[in-house]
């Protein structure tokens, strides 16, 4: 790794004050209790989110496509990879395993029905 | 062996002189310890996603118990998302300091950072305690469960970050800045950032996103 690529205050202080505008719409959409749709507010928070992630491993952790001959960039994008196929994963698996669990109306009513 | 290497084409030898000319060079053991620290927190990445994955599929089983919105002060949470992010660019202006040989410069930075973690540890511990307190512990409901586990993970790899950084100083001090505590301060570098980029999906999701559900 060479020296440039830990950075400089200005590098640093853009990516602060970036992080510091992206913290605080959310909190503010939270904490003021705005009038905004659930949809919306839950979309500001995580498309900010996600943003905020980007500035951080660009500004701070200095992940460039260059350094380790490029196996630092290719690690976290696999890693990416694999975080998408477990949280999708499970979130849809388990959202689908509840409601099959969970006995709908009609089903308990058919239940019911039975001779 | 020997007749087999002699024998081998030209091609081979070629290969590995580029591969060796590539880690030849000052930054031999840097290189090679940075990056496999690096793949240690794509490893800890891992698990986050996992206990973020557990808290997406049960954080709303609230078991009759306390739900987000009753628990969460999203006031203390904005403080304690302050403190992490400050010391995140005063961790930055440590290593900066570092690369200009600015010894004492670098450690009244790390010292900054140690106290702006410290700080995070404290209100987290409060919330803690708190919750314990008014019987909202790992054991109420699957989506206390989840929260304690998820961010008790992130605040026992802060307090693991803050004892690296107490030792570090140590070493420091004692030692200057040698080839191995310089790769050292930069290998916490990276795990400080890590913790706070972890930070950001716990307040996004976990707090925020909880309060609004």
């Amino acid at each position: 790794m060479s020296s440039e690529s830990h950075g400089s205050y200005r590098s640093y202080i853009i990516g602060f004050v970036l992080s510091v505008i992206l913290t605080a719409i959310p909190f503010w959409v939270v904490m003021s209790e705005v009038d905004i749709s659930l949809a919306w507010a839950i979309a500001i928070i995580f498309g900010l989110g996600a943003i905020q992630i980007m500035v951080h491993v660009h500004y701070f952790l200095h992940v460039t496509v260059k350094a380790e001959q490029g196996w630092q960039v290719m690690s976290m994008v696999f890693t990416a990879v694999l975080l998408v196929i477990v949280l999708a994963g499970s979130i849809w698996v388990m959202t689908h395993l509840d409601e099959n669990m969970m006995p709908a109306h009609e089903q308990i009513e058919r239940v019911r029905n039975l001779p | 062996m020997a007749t087999h290497t002699s024998n081998a084409p030209d091609g081979d030898y070629e290969f590995y002189v580029v591969e060796d000319d590539h880690h030849d060079g000052e930054h031999h053991h840097e290189t090679g310890t940075m990056l496999g620290f690096w793949i240690y927190l794509m490893s800890d990445c891992l698990i986050f996603g996992i206990l973020f994955a557990i808290h997406a599929v049960v954080g709303t089983n609230y078991a009759a118990g306390p739900s987000p919105a009753d628990l969460f002060e999203i006031d203390k949470i904005l403080l304690a998302t302050a403190f992490l992010l400050l010391s995140s660019i005063t961790y930055g202006f440590a290593v900066i300091n570092m690369q200009q040989k600015n010894q004492s410069a670098m450690m009244k930075w790390l010292a900054v950072t140690g106290l702006f973690g410290l700080g995070f540890l404290g209100l987290e511990l409060l919330e803690f305690s708190h919750l314990w307190h008014i019987g909202a512990g790992p054991g109420a409901s699957a989506f206390l469960s989840s929260f304690w586990i998820l961010v008790g993970t992130h605040g026992l790899h802060v307090t693991a970050g803050s004892i690296w950084l107490v030792v570090l100083m140590v070493q420091v001090s004692m030692h200057g800045l040698t080839e191995a505590n310089v790769r050292r301060v930069l290998c916490l570098s990276l795990f400080w950032h890590f913790l706070d980029l972890i930070w950001i999906g716990v307040f996004s999701f976990v707090y925020l996103t909880g309060v609004l559900l």
